[in-house]
């Protein structure tokens, strides 16, 4: 036996780290679907593969699994390579976007499947199974079928499914997308909760960013096969990476912009009419982007000096702000107000500035 | 738990087979045994001294067949990597080596050596005469032959192939072994002699001479005068194919989305002509629209006109085989048309798709994979008949009776025989290539590993109607044929003496119970019981065969895929009389030596029937989402373990017609095993068409109506003892007890 690698301390003995070493993935000859990528997931965390459709999120998944193998590179799993192990033999288990309940097994079948194949006995198999099912709240629905049950439920016995195989890596494949937003919600909480309170190392998929911000330890946002950004919901959302994080993560304003002077780490920004300074996040002079959250954009009067000129075009009214749609030089610009009484009227004139901490400055 | 099984150094499937090559070098008797291997004669017959039953160890010491010293190494080099880790390259390398090399050298030197010494005149010349001979293998040569052929796959998978599964290498490597074994050899040994001349040389010439024979692609029949039978079979098999697909969707439809009261019965109805021998409704046809048919008769009298012999040539073919073959085409839709998923079909309606445009739109195209290998089928099943162009062909030449005729015909010409044979295949395999060109590369999954709750709409009126009426009027000319064999098997003789009489029964099953053991004096038992062990033992074994074979084609992904599945389809479109001949010239002679044995004919049927379960289990399969396979697999289930407990219990419609599609082909097949047939294993159908061959119809029709007894009561065994799936759909019935659930 080799040895494993030590967990880190705190964090509960089963769970394992995820580590991907210059993985490709090339289907048939010319398809990449992952290129190149290299990422660690640390035991007892949850992390986020986060992404447009098509970026490789599920292929990066579908490898850990080893549901499919990597074309180059190496994957490894609490220290151990696992790169040329099927998925019948690697501790991981997986909660499908579909569920994937078998059609023809009660539900206590269902979660007790892995068992059967983990070694237990009858009895073992049957308590664990019943605990899985107490965890996710449907103990009383051991004897139903899969379709005798409402989707939300179904999802929570493909959770319970995986989870009482207590695997080094537990895997979600968009697992809220079939479920309406209230119980949404509601779910991904009781995912996160039963993740913290276990310590499993979670890897999660989804293309919902909302989501992500809210279920992670840490994000990874995939585009084109690529890594975009790997690091907290807070420092995507605060620091991005470049343009396609900035605006992927929580939307934002993407301006050209140029910088004028940096002392300091500190970078002077034009924009037209408008200087604003900014961390410089080791930017040099020239040309650059300014990413603008919607909720920093503050609208002063059309007759302020140090100001971008601007004209509203629409304001949408949605309970607890104002959605403003903005006609400037530098484009349109989308800005949120949080005081829904403010007496903005269509085609008035305003004067656009940021606020003073929010706007990233970014190379591409 | 699981992480322990990674690296573990115990390898159970390794042991399994080092363990059976092992007992096959040591303990079994490596030839063939003459009495038979199962009666255990050889036991008490000097074994394991006498060479006639030695096992190979014993051969070695005793200083014969030295030729089969090379095995022993080559079996023993594994044994010495068994404590070695699955990924050790060292490990991969041995059992590839070796087993690559035990079955090559295997093979290679049983068809170097034969009963004359060296078969080839270089191998002579080589090594120098041989004192020695050698026969037919027996189980010793093939437990080592299948220890080395999955040594060689557990060595190509630990290697990494297809996942390093062990499972699926295996069982690629098993299917490519015996349809090699039991198809291209004996297919390939029969086509080289379409180049042989009378002087035993080769030759093209002697093959398009052949080959552009008149009676082959004449078109007399456009003026008046005969048609070749290339075709004869192509318009035969395409209005068989068509109509029997049409009918089989008219039935399926009938049962499952209309409102009609009586589809068990339609259902059960549908299974009669599967379970009788094809040329059974040939001699119905006879005996209802012959020149003295009850039915021309009738007519004849009525109109004061000339009965005629309109029905023998293409019309009474076409009757005979859309009868036998629609059974066969709705058993595949049937599984289709219930695998669309009513989801779908909802979700049409609330497009504002009305009834009609739903069915057109929606349902009928999703059954398309269905439809096409219902026409496959069909069109196969026609081109390979042979029974009814027989029975009814009268001067319509089709390709199959042309095979049998050139081979046991005064002709005996093995090279047309072998021409025709190479024009069947030809259209077989346009039709298919042409459906898979049909299907395309779409995906027609529809049911997901979702609970689906939905429910088939029922049928637009328009076309309800229609439909049932072409439902009840087939089903009440299919009982008026299954009236006339029955009351056929009482009557004396047909025609002339119409009273009714036990004694074709009699003669044929009568029992004596005064002679104990002997007690079984009807002249049809031996042949009956032949049968039935013979069908009962080839029935799970091809189910089996052809559900992995599917298993494999849809849910694996490896090297040379493409060709695998053409391989395995093969033996479906060559018709039985070729599987038969070649089968006498293939195997008749070692090193496989399989004449005069049950085991031919189980094998046989086996090649034969395969093909049905692969199309049975594809269109099934391809309708059970992906991600059912890989959750299993996530959850710690090998491929072995998904397959039994998933992919198994959701197939069980396709398992049931497989096995009784199987069983009852080999119960009632007969172009194959005409020429397969031996004294001590002669066939019910073998002997029926003796009956008929010596005008004692009364007799062959009786056995015929025991036959179709005793396989009604099969298939009902059967149909109890693989269930019905809970796929937990609501039904009609199921959402009425619904809310008693919930009270309870």
């Amino acid at each position: 036996m080799v040895e494993r690698q030590k967990s880190e301390p705190g964090t509960d003995q089963q769970a394992a780290s995820v580590e991907f070493r210059g993985v490709t993935k090339i289907y048939g000859k010319t398809v990449t679907a992952v290129d190149d990528i290299s990422l660690q997931i640390a035991t007892g965390t949850l992390v986020t593969l986060l992404g447009p459709s098509g970026c490789g999120k599920t292929t990066t998944l579908r490898m850990i699994a080893g549901l499919e193998m990597t074309t180059s590179g190496s994957v490894w799993i609490g220290g151990v390579d696992v790169t040329k192990l099927p998925a019948t033999d690697r501790d991981v288990s997986m909660v499908f976007q579909s569920y994937a309940l078998f059609p023809h097994m009660s539900v206590l079948e269902n979660v007790s499947y892995g068992l059967k194949f983990s070694g237990f006995n009858k009895v073992d198999t049957k308590k664990r199974a019943l605990a899985g099912l107490d965890l996710v709240g449907l103990a009383d629905y051991g004897s139903r079928l899969p379709s005798e049950l409402s989707g939300g439920q179904q999802q929570r016995v493909a959770v319970a499914r995986a989870l009482v195989l207590e695997p080094q890596v537990l895997l979600f494949d968009e697992p809220l997308s079939n479920l309406d937003a209230k119980l949404r919600r509601q779910v991904r909480e009781e995912i996160r909760e039963i993740q913290q309170n276990l310590g499993l190392t979670v890897v999660y998929v989804t293309h919902d960013q909302e989501e992500a911000l809210a279920v992670s330890d840490r994000i990874i946002v995939m585009n084109n096969a690529t890594i975009a950004q790997d690091g907290t919901p807070r420092d995507l959302y605060e620091k991005p990476a470049n343009r396609f994080v900035a605006d992927f993560i929580g939307e934002a304003n993407n301006l050209v912009c140029r910088i004028t002077a940096i002392k300091d780490d500190t970078a002077e920004v034009k924009l037209g009419p408008y200087t604003i300074k900014l961390p410089a996040r080791g930017m040099k002079e020239g040309a650059a982007y300014l990413a603008v959250r919607p909720n920093k954009i503050v609208l002063g009067p059309a007759s302020a000096t140090n100001a971008i000129p601007g004209k509203i075009v629409r304001i949408t009214y949605v309970g607890n702000h104002l959605e403003l749609t903005l006609s400037t030089d530098l484009g349109d610009i989308f800005a949120i107000s949080g005081n829904v009484d403010a007496p903005f009227r269509p085609d008035e004139a305003v004067g656009v500035t940021f606020a003073a901490k929010g706007p990233v400055l970014l190379r591409d | 738990m699981r992480n322990a099984s990674i690296l573990r150094t115990t390898h159970p499937a390794l042991n399994l087979w080092l363990m059976a090559g092992w007992v096959g070098l040591l303990l079994i008797p490596w030839y063939g045994v003459e009495d038979g291997f199962f009666s255990f004669e050889w036991l008490f017959g000097g074994y394991p001294f006498d060479a006639d039953f030695s096992p190979a160890l014993f051969l070695m010491l005793a200083g014969k067949k030295l030729w089969l010293a090379p095995l022993f190494p080559l079996a023993l080099g594994p044994l010495f990597v068994l404590g070695r880790t699955r990924t050790d390259p060292l490990f991969a390398k041995v059992l590839i080596i070796c087993g690559a090399l035990g079955f090559g050298y295997l093979i290679g030197q049983g068809f170097s050596i034969g009963l004359r010494g060296w078969q080839f005149g270089w191998l002579e010349a080589l090594f120098g005469p041989l004192g020695d001979r050698q026969f037919g293998m027996g189980y010793g040569a093939m437990l080592v032959a299948s220890a080395f052929l999955f040594m060689f796959t557990q060595g190509i998978a630990a290697r990494g192939a297809v996942n390093g599964d062990i499972f699926v290498v295996g069982a690629i490597g098993f299917i490519i072994a015996i349809v090699s074994i039991f198809v291209f050899f004996p297919i390939l040994n029969m086509l080289s002699s379409a180049f042989i001349t009378e002087e035993n040389t080769y030759s093209i010439a002697v093959f398009f001479d052949k080959f552009t024979d008149r009676r082959l692609w004449g078109l007399g029949c456009l003026s008046g005068g005969r048609c070749g039978a290339a075709w004869n079979s192509l318009v035969l098999a395409i209005i068989v194919g068509a109509t029997t697909t049409v009918l089989g969707l008219v039935f399926a439809l009938v049962v499952t989305r209309t409102g009609f009261r009586f589809k068990r019965i339609l259902r059960a109805m549908t299974v009669l002509p599967i379970i009788t021998p094809p040329f059974v409704i040939g001699l119905a046809i006879i005996l209802l629209l012959g020149q003295s048919g009850a039915i021309t008769v009738f007519f004849a009298d009525l109109f004061g006109i000339r009965p005629t012999r309109w029905v023998y040539g293409m019309p009474g073919i076409i009757i005979a085989q859309v009868l036998a073959y629609t059974p066969i085409a709705f058993l595949v839709l049937i599984g289709v048309v219930e695998g669309v998923s009513p989801s779908m079909e909802e979700a049409a309606q609330t497009l504002r798709a009305d009834r009609w445009h739903t069915f057109r739109t929606i349902s009928l195209p999703l059954m398309r994979p269905g439809l096409a290998n219902a026409f496959l089928l069909g069109f196969i099943e026609s081109m390979a008949d042979f029974g009814n162009p027989l029975v009814l062909g009268g001067n319509f030449d089709v390709l199959s009776t042309e095979i049998f005729f050139a081979i046991v015909g005064a002709q005996y010409d093995q090279g047309r025989a072998a021409v025709l044979a190479l024009v069947l295949l030809g259209f077989t395999l346009s039709a298919f290539f042409a459906q898979r060109f049909w299907l395309g590369k779409k995906s027609y999954a529809t049911m997901t590993g979702k609970g689906d709750s939905g429910m088939h709409p029922l049928l637009p009126k328009g076309l309800a109607i229609p439909v049932l009426i072409a439902a009840l009027v087939w089903t009440a000319f299919t009982l008026v044929i299954y009236v006339m064999i029955v009351y056929g098997s009482f009557v004396e003789l047909w025609g002339v003496n119409n009273n009714l009489t036990f004694k074709n029964y009699l003669t044929a099953f009568s029992l004596d119970f005064s002679l104990g053991d002997r007690m079984w004096t009807g002249s049809a038992w031996d042949s009956f019981w032949t049968t039935l062990k013979i069908a009962a033992i080839a029935a799970p074994l091809t189910a089996s065969v052809g559900l992995v074979t599917a298993y494999l084609l849809t849910r694996q992904k490896f090297a040379g895929k493409n060709v695998f599945e053409f391989g395995t389809m093969l033996s479906f479109a060559i018709p039985g009389t070729v599987i038969g001949v070649s089968y006498i010239l293939a195997f008749n002679v070692p090193p496989i030596e399989l004449t005069g044995t049950g085991i031919i004919l189980v094998v046989s049927f086996i090649f034969r029937n395969m093909p049905v379960g692969v199309r049975a289990g594809i269109a099934s399969m391809s309708q059970l989402d992906k991600s059912l396979d890989e959750s299993s697999l996530t959850l710690g289930a090998n491929s072995w373990q998904t397959f039994i407990n998933i992919i198994l219990p959701l197939l069980r419609p396709a398992i049931l017609a497989a096995l009784v599609y199987s069983f009852v082909r080999a119960m009632t097949a007969i172009s194959a095993v005409i020429f397969l047939v031996s004294a001590k294993y002669n066939m019910a159908t073998a002997y029926i068409i003796g009956r008929v061959e010596n005008n004692d119809f009364g007799l062959a029709i009786a056995y015929s109506t025991t036959l179709i007894v005793v396989m009604l009561t099969a298939v009902g065994l059967l149909q109890l003892l693989v269930g019905r799936t809970r796929i937990g759909r609501r039904t009609a019935l199921l959402q009425t007890s619904k809310t008693q659930k919930v009270t309870r």
